[in-house]
Formats: C-alpha cells, structure tokens, sequence
C-alpha cells in the first residue's frame, strides 16, 4: 500500500538492477543460441563479422551423439547424487549430533562449517596432494599403517574421489541448514511424543524427519543448481580424464580446447535447460515461502 | 529447554562430536601444519605432527617467487569491488520490493533468482568474446563486473529479507515528519538496515573470494585472484608439499576468519530466506 | 490553524471499493474521533489524511487549500502510530528532533524546543535513552512529543493506545485529553474502542465498511443514535434490542433499552425472567437476565451490589422514555 509518488519512486529505482540483470541473462544467451545453430570453429577462421554459416540443428545432434556425450550425463548423474547422498545423509545425522548438548559446541561447530569457506582450487589441491597422493598423501599413510597397498585415488577411483572432495565442502552446507531446521523443531512437540512414550528411533521417524522435509528439499535443490557447475575441483585434480568429465567440463572443453564454439553452444542450452528444470522446483518452494 | 542430560551421555556425545569435528577438519588443519614444516618434512614417512623444525621459510618462497601480494590485492579488489558495486545497485531496488510492494514484485525476484541458476558455463565464450570486444579479458574492472552480476540475485534477496524485518510504520513516520525519499532512504533505512547490509557484504564478499570459474577463465597474468594463484600450483610434482600449504593457507586464512562470523548470514543468504 | 474539509473522498484497491464517496468536516481545534469494527475503513481514511495513501477520488482540503496531491512531509500534519514507529537507532532526543531537523532548523532551536516538549511529557531524564530501552508508556510519550515538537496543523493518531495495558491505557487517555485541552490543536483519533471515543472525543465519526454511520458528539451518539449500529456500537455494555411482539407494541421492528435504563425488582414489572450470570464490577453489577418472549438475555445495569443470585427469579421494568424505536430498515424512528 503506498502512493502514487512512492510507486513510481520504487520503479524508477529498481530499474538498474532488474535491466542490468536482464541484458546480463539475455545477451550472452542470445549469443549461445545464436551459436549453437552456427558452424563456428574461431581455430579456422570463422568469426561473427564474417557471418556464421546457418547449420540448423545439427550442432544439437551432434553434441548428444558424439561418444563422449552419455558418459559425460553419466558423470554428472554420478557425481551429483553420490554428493547429495553423502551430505544429505550425514547432514542429517550430523545435524542431530550437533544439536545435542556437549562440551565445546561452539567450536566444534566452527570446525565442520570450515571447509565451505575454503576456496575450490584449494580444497581441490589439498586434497589432490595432501590427502591423496599416492606416495606423500595422508590417506597413502594410512594404507601403509593397515599393511594395504596405497591407492593412486585420482586415477583409479576418480570418481569416488571428487564425491569426497565436493561432499566435503557441501557437508558443512547442509549440516548448517538442517541444524538451523531442527532448532526451529518445537521442542514441546518431541517431548508430547515422549509423554506418549514413543521411542527415540521412531521419535526421529515420525516427528524430526518430516519436520527436515522442507528443509532437505532445499538443501537438495540448492545444492543441485551448484552441483551441476562445479568446475574447478575437476579442473585441477582430473582434468576431466578418469571418466569425471561432467556435462559441465565437457562443454568446457569443447568451447575452450577443442575451440568448437557451436558445438560447445549447443551444449550450453542442454545444460541451461538441465539447470532450468531443476530451478523451477526450488522457485515454486522459494515461491511458496514469500506469500507468507 | 534447559532439560536435565545424564553426564555420561553428555561425555559420549562430546567425544564423537569433537572427534568428527576434527575429522572434518583434518585437511586444513593438516595443511596449516605442513606449511611450517620443511620440505623433506613435509613428506616425512611415518608424516610428522609434533617435532618438526618450526619454520616461515615457505611463506617467504611462496611471496617471493610468485608475489602472492599481488593476487591477494586482486582478490580484495575484486571480491570488494563486486559486492559493493552490488550493494549500490540492490539496495534502491530491495527498498523498493520490500516497502513498496507490487504485484509483480514476487515474480521480479523469483526472475532474478532464476538468473542465479544459468550454468556459466553456457554463456562463457559469448562472455569471453564481450570481454575481448572491450578489452576487459584479464582486467579487474571486468571481473568485478562479471562477479557482481553473479551475486547480484543473492545480494538483492537478502537485502529484501533484512528490509522486509523493518516495519513499514517506521517509514511513514518518517515520511509525516517532512522526510522526502532521500532523507527517508539516508537517515531512517539505512541506519536501521546496517546489520542486513553487512551480513549481506560479509557473505558476498566470501562467495566473490572463491568464485573460481569466472576467475579462471577470465584472467591471465596481471588480473588473476588467489583462486587462480593457487590453480597453477597444479601442475609441478615433488617436493612442493610445503609450499603449497604455505600459498594455500595464506589464501583461505582471511576467509576462514570472516567466514567463523557469517554462520547465520549463510544459511539466510544461500536458501532465499526459505529457511530460518 | 487546522480544518480539515472531505469532499467526495474516495478509496478502492483495485476493483475493491474500501471507502465510498464521503464528506466530513473536522473544524479547527476539534477532537475528533473515527471508531469503527475493524476493517471499517477508520485507518485507511486517517492515512488518506495524512497522504500516506492516495485518494482515489474526491478532495482533501487543510485551512481551504487542496492537499489532495501534496505529499505527507508537506501537509503539516503529525502522525501517532499503533507501533510509535520510533526511530530505534536514534536516542530519544534525536527522534524527538527529527521533524525539527527535517524542517531545518538551527541546533539551539531544536533543543529548546525537544527540551520544552520533553518537560511536558515527563521525559527530561530519559533523552539520552533508545527506545528500546523505554517502557511502552514511555515510548508512546516520545511518540507524542516528536508530534508536538513540530507544531503541526493537525494530530492523526491511530489506534495509539492498543499495545498499552488496561492500567496505561486509562492513563494516556487522559494525558492525550489534557494535551489537546492544553494545545487546542486539532486531534484526529482513531480507535475500535468506544470507551475512547466517548470519553476523549468533541465529536465522533462511527464508520461502517467505509461509510459514515454518524457524526456527533458523545451524548448526541448515545441519546439519540441513529440506527441500529450506531445503538449497538456505542455504550457499555451493549444497548439491549429486541424485536418481535415487544417491538411491535410500540409500533417499530426493533425497540432498543440500555441496560442502565431498566429497574429490577423481586416482586413486580413488565418482564418476567430469571437471572443468568451476574458480573459484579463493585461499582455496578450487570445481570444477564432471560425473559420470557425475549430471545436474547436482557442485561440490565444496576448500582453497587444487589443480593440476586443465579435462577432466582426477578421482574424488569424499562424506563419508557428511555426506549429507542427503530424502523424495518433498522433507522431510528423519532
């Protein structure tokens, strides 16, 4: 409820921001598309002052049958539900332990959010070197103390490894968002449950688990969207060879090594319609929550 | 609340929570660690967690042999730069979606979130061919702009939910007091807002710091962040462990710190406000 | 100098009509009160007159000249807020300063004036408090005075007593008399509470879904309401209406008797019935009384304490000429 004069004050001032945004979103994607129906190897002199040869479709057809397209959807599947797995799961359970009452809490806390702070490229050379080196690693130490033969991670488990190294850094997320959403949980709520003399397994069960529901749908979603383009942790571990060549990577490659801009640009529209269908879900839950 | 919990589960749920806090942990504590050993200790079979010959050798090869100073002034700059730059565009527009609502205002940022989900890596060769067109490739300048505009949905969504806790009253009280827009904006919201407004800079800051795509992509030599000082560590083998926890330390280091504040700011910054 | 004229206002959200076109003039120096159900209109119509909203018809004019499209800083109108919308980041010497600030005033004016004000108010000792740390009370006394400071043509206060307690209420209600007595500067008072209207107003304005219902003062509004909302709405407790063969007696559809008009007695009257729940105020006592050939309970109002019990059975006696006669359209018939 406002007037007039204020109405027409607030459109002027969120100008900036909603057309900056807009040219942001539309011009580079109207390129992508534009590209994505072109013949447009820079390598060979193609270029957009001399016109883009028309190839309709075929950009499309080609990115889905190349050899390397399935695996790399295989990938991507992989990679990002074995990590929602791993941090929603722990999360959870982590969450619930963090809730507790114990000594140090606070510090404990400080010590499981840490790694979100750490920037990609470290967190991808500590593990890559520190932890995972074959000869030097911590994990390498380990093996030997056990009498086992120390693993060469990045090579024969790649995968395995970059769900570890990206569950690490997204744990703290979700243990951070699940715990804020048990200590909104009513606490007068657990202790009827009590009083009713349910017990603790399926106290869990029944009240804390569908109170997380919401909260784990976001976690899930969220963390999907940034999933989907993680970018530097292959970047500088794998390289995208060992079969973790993602969607995401893959498009890389295409654009930046193999200099195959249409190709690569039909890519990005499969990858920006991937992303699409899953932020529409979390706007409608997003959505939901703003009418309140 | 306050509910009586024998001492000894108290006892069993400290010991696990701290031991997988530490576990957690491990990795950067490990590396922190290693960064004042030497080299030959660094890799030292069984690895060493108490007496190796302290040592800042490493910090001083690290800044002297790649000029850490530098990619840490390119990264201030333009994780700084960004998130204020998005603070000057977001806080006209959140005061507007917050006080003076509209129809349209739940769509405009559900639109502007939606922005916030394109995979970059959809758009990067027509941004990359922007930036040459302007001459931008490898400039800070560039990226702060790339960066702002990748925040900008996050940064206008908190602003949003922080001015949405400021009663409207206020403001027209304000308004009846013969305060215009400006007056409005400068003495009453602005003041009332600043705990939003730094959460708001405190977690985008964070989020600029580590940004590694555009980062990567963007710059070569004269405009690259810690983010991109740390990738070319990736490439030589051997004896480098020590090194590299020194450079790694010192890039995580400030961000841990800032990060320990902005616990609550995270949650409310990164689900939209759907979580509380 | 502050008369404030309504010509034809008018107010819809959209296709939702929230006032109609409506008159009202609020002269100079008066105190004048808008109570109402809530969602009546009575705070959309104060902020219509504050300009927080924009009419969407109609003319709004101050001492004679049009304020329809003059913003809110220029109207030289105060405002009282239900929250007092204080300024939490300012002490209270800076919130009673900034409309003096706003206005552009020197420093030692300022303090002279915020000093004035905060004798009057009683709050000399707390200037260099936030709000935050003053009780309710004291909050809405900073709330006035950043009112006063200004001098403005016109008080609007809206709904500023119901996030106070009982004991305050009753307190602020006469400090806010006082003030106006004091001041003579128009009040415009909104409030759901008729206790308030009857007791602080010159004259009252009873809104229903936008609508005038009736203008008048206190004694006018409870002698003489003039239909059957206003009869309902005003007084305490509630004005008994009856209807049917009662009402037919003396020749209207609804006949109307307050509770203070009605004599009770153990032995005699014109209505048999039996005593209900009894509410023992010390002062009075109100008896919710069922009678024969009434379908509601009659409460009937008697002084000090009366020795009747639940079931017993009493005779009531309204006074005649004391007795409201309302038409089938529920209008008062003279």
């Amino acid at each position: 409820m406002a007037t007039q004069h204020s109405r027409s004050a607030a459109r002027f001032m969120m100008a900036p921001a909603v057309i900056l945004l807009l040219g942001w979103m539309l011009v580079p994607l109207t390129m992508t598309v534009w590209f994505s129906f072109t013949r447009y190897l820079p390598m060979r002199g193609d270029s957009i002052e001399r016109g883009l040869e028309w190839v309709g479709f075929e950009n499309y057809v080609r990115f889905i049958g190349s050899s390397s397209f399935w695996p790399s959807v295989q990938a991507t599947l992989v990679i990002v539900g074995g990590v929602l797995a791993i941090t929603v799961v722990l999360g959870v359970l982590l969450a619930i332990l963090l809730d507790q009452p114990f000594w140090g809490q606070g510090i404990v806390r400080i010590l499981v959010i840490a790694p979100f702070f750490v920037m990609p490229t470290v967190s991808a050379l500590v593990w890559k070197n520190m932890m995972m080196d074959p000869v030097n690693g911590m994990l390498a130490h380990l093996w030997r103390f056990f009498g086992a033969t120390p693993v060469s991670w990045l090579s024969e488990a790649s995968v395995q490894s970059i769900i570890l190294i990206v569950s690490w850094q997204w744990l703290p997320f979700a243990t951070l968002i699940l715990l804020t959403a048990i200590q909104s949980l009513d606490s007068e709520q657990l202790e009827a449950a009590e009083m009713d003399g349910a017990p603790v397994l399926s106290r869990f069960w029944h009240i804390v688990l569908p109170h997380l529901g919401r909260a784990i749908t976001i976690v899930i979603l969220i963390q999907t969207i940034f999933l989907l383009s993680i970018f530097a942790e292959i970047f500088v571990t794998t390289g995208g060879s060992f079969g973790t060549r993602t969607l995401t990577y893959l498009i890389f490659q295409r654009v930046v090594d193999s200099q195959n801009i249409g190709l690569g640009s039909a890519g990005g529209v499969y990858a920006i319609i991937l992303a699409n269908i899953v932020a529409i879900f979390l706007m409608r839950i997003v959505g939901k929550n703003l009418d309140k | 609340m306050a509910r009586a919990v024998s001492t000894r589960r108290k006892i069993a749920t400290t010991a696990l929570a701290w031991a997988i806090g530490l576990l957690i942990f491990f990795p950067i504590f490990w590396t922190i660690l290693t960064s004042f050993k030497t080299e030959a200790q660094a890799i030292a079979n069984p690895p060493l967690f108490w007496g190796f010959d302290f040592t800042l050798e490493n910090y001083a090869v690290v800044q002297e042999r790649s000029n850490y100073m530098r990619f840490l002034w390119n990264s201030v700059i333009i994780a700084g730069g960004s998130t204020l730059l998005g603070i000057v565009i977001a806080v006209p527009a959140a005061w507007s979606m917050a006080f003076v609502p509209s129809r349209r205002t739940k769509d405009i940022l559900l639109w502007m979130l939606s922005t916030k989900m394109l995979p970059a890596v959809g758009v990067l060769y027509p941004i990359s061919l922007i930036f040459v067109q302007f001459g931008l490739l490898d400039t800070r300048g560039g990226l702060i702009v790339v960066l702002m505009f990748i925040n900008l949905p996050i940064i206008v969504w908190m602003l949003y939910t922080y001015f949405r806790e400021i009663p409207g009253e206020i403001l027209e009280a304000a308004r009846m007091d013969g305060a215009g827009l400006k007056e409005e904006i400068l003495y009453v919201l602005t003041p009332m807002a600043i705990p939003g407004i730094a959460s708001t800079i405190l977690l985008n800051f964070i989020l600029a710091w580590n940004e590694a795509f555009w980062t990567l992509n963007l710059t070569a030599a004269s405009a690259a962040p810690l983010t991109a000082f740390i990738a070319s560590y990736s490439s030589p083998e051997g004896l480098f462990f020590a090194k590299l926890s020194a450079a790694s330390t010192m890039a995580i280091a400030p961000i841990l710190i800032l990060g320990w504040f902005s616990q609550k700011q995270l949650v409310r910054g990164l689900t939209f406000g759907a979580v509380k | 100098m502050g008369r404030i004229t309504l010509d034809k206002v008018r107010k819809a959200f959209g296709d939702v009509q929230v006032i109609p076109p409506l008159d009202l003039t609020i002269e100079d120096g008066e105190f004048v009160v808008f109570v109402g159900p809530s969602g009546c209109g009575k705070s959309t119509l104060l902020r219509l007159i504050a300009g927080l909203e924009d009419v969407s018809g109609g003319q709004i004019r101050i001492d004679g000249q049009d304020a329809t499209r003059v913003p809110p800083a220029k109207r030289r109108l105060a405002m009282v807020f239900q929250s007092y919308a204080l300024y939490p980041h300012m002490s209270v010497r800076k919130n009673i300063a900034f409309p003096l600030r706003m206005a552009g005033l020197d420093k030692a004016e300022q303090d002279k004036r915020v000093n004035a004000a905060a004798d009057v108010l009683n709050l000399t000792d707390y200037l260099d408090r936030r709000p935050g740390q003053l009780s309710g009370g004291q909050r809405q006394r900073v709330a006035i005075g950043r009112a006063i400071v200004r001098e403005p043509a016109a008080f609007l206060f809206d709904e500023p007593l119901s996030n106070l307690d009982a004991a305050l209420r009753v307190g602020m209600r006469l400090e806010i008399s006082e003030l106006h007595k004091r001041l003579k500067t128009t009040m415009v008072y909104v409030t759901h509470d008729q206790v308030e209207a009857m007791t602080m107003a010159d004259k009252i304005v009873v809104l229903r879904a936008g609508h005038i219902e009736q203008v008048g003062s206190p004694l006018e509004l409870y002698r003489a309401p003039r239909n059957l909302f206003v009869a309902g709405f005003i007084g305490s407790p509630k004005m008994n209406l009856i209807g049917g063969a009662l009402a037919a007696q003396h020749d209207a559809t609804t006949i109307g008797i307050r509770p203070e008009h009605i004599a009770v007695s153990t032995d005699a009257g014109d209505w048999h019935g039996t005593v209900g729940v009894s509410e023992h105020l010390g002062s009075d006592t109100f008896f919710h009384v069922t009678c024969e050939g009434i379908a509601e309970p009659v409460t009937v109002r008697v002084g000090g304490e009366v020795a009747l019990h639940y079931g017993d059975s009493v005779w009531l006696t309204p006074d005649k000429s004391q007795i409201h006669r309302f038409d089938t359209e529920g209008l008062r018939i003279a």
